[in-house]
């Protein structure tokens, strides 16, 4: 059974690496999903747990994963934004579980976008 | 939506569009009388009498992006649908209070789900509001509220990975205990 004891150890172990840890800046990665009605229908919650997942399991500094309401083109949800400083934003869409671990690898890792993904691939 | 869980989580999302600082989330359950019932309440801006009335319209949103909401037509829906019943109030600068009530034995009743999961994002992506999470089972209750978690973490965030794994297992073990150790039925 899980305790509040336990939630303590946590906390301990925690603020121990968050002193070593330095703070991210204006250099940080942002994953930005959409959670309207139209993305959570869609499937956005399996996809926005294998993001946090996937990172936590890779241990990436400076990559943050986030939420965001109804991105306006609900027919391609779930949508997942990838902004990182100085480059154009890459929008992926109909992401799945499945796809995360591949944008992570290639996109956030290696700076390679899964093209394929993309709406740009979609449209044309 | 494929689970109630998902509903949950998008009826939530409206109360921290209104600016809530508290969001309470009931998950009430009957095995016996085969109900579930499923409250919101925010303390978030609230709406007036008029837009309280239109929010159960599909084709009424204060979003600018398209035309239509589906949030609450879809929730209400999924209520009514097993013949349980469907309501919301509101007031301005007050908050707003979401019920569903859900007859567990029609054909028409959606499961479930993984509640934990829509708690665990809710409470993980949204760090500068509170939740209180209630779920009970034939009166058997479990509650979490993140005031006491902020309380024992201090200056850990509620987002860190190793918490929020923390937070669904927690959520878990204890939704188990309250069918008696059995596997949740809905999940």
């Amino acid at each position: 059974m899980k305790t509040l004891e336990e939630l303590m150890a946590i906390r301990d172990k925690t603020k121990q690496r968050m002193t070593v840890r330095e703070d991210t800046g204006d250099d940080a990665v942002r994953i930005v999903v959409g959670m309207a009605t139209c993305g959570i229908a869609a499937g956005a919650r399996p996809v926005l747990n294998a993001f946090v997942e996937e990172i936590a399991k890779r241990n990436l500094k400076g990559v943050t994963v986030t939420q965001t309401g109804c991105i306006g083109m609900c027919q391609y949800e779930p949508i997942v934004e990838v902004i990182q400083p100085g480059k154009e934003k890459v929008t992926y869409v109909k992401m799945t579980a499945d796809k995360v671990a591949r944008v992570v690898n290639d996109h956030i890792v290696n700076g390679n976008p899964v093209a394929e993904y993309t709406v740009g691939a979609i449209e044309k | 939506m494929r689970e109630l869980s998902l509903n949950i989580l998008d009826i939530a999302q409206n109360s921290i569009s209104a600016g809530a600082s508290l969001i309470t989330v009931e998950v009430l359950e009957n095995t016996k009388e085969h109900t579930l019932f499923i409250g919101i309440y925010d303390n978030g801006c609230g709406m007036s009498e008029e837009q309280v009335k239109s929010v159960v319209d599909p084709f009424y949103t204060t979003r600018t992006t398209r035309k239509v909401g589906m949030g609450i037509p879809l929730f209400k829906m999924a209520a009514e649908m097993t013949g349980g019943e469907f309501s919301i109030e509101s007031r301005l600068s007050e908050g707003t209070r979401v019920k569903a009530l859900f007859k567990t034995d029609s054909v028409d009743y959606t499961p479930l789900g993984d509640v934990a999961s829509t708690v665990v994002m809710l409470v993980t992506m949204n760090t500068d509001r509170d939740f209180v999470y209630r779920r009970s089972v034939n009166g058997r209750e479990f509650a979490l509220d993140t005031r006491e978690l902020k309380n024992i973490l201090g200056d850990v965030p509620l987002g860190d990975y190793e918490v929020s794994e923390w937070i669904k297992e927690y959520i878990k073990e204890n939704t188990d205990e309250l069918y008696g150790g059995a596997q949740n039925e809905n999940s």
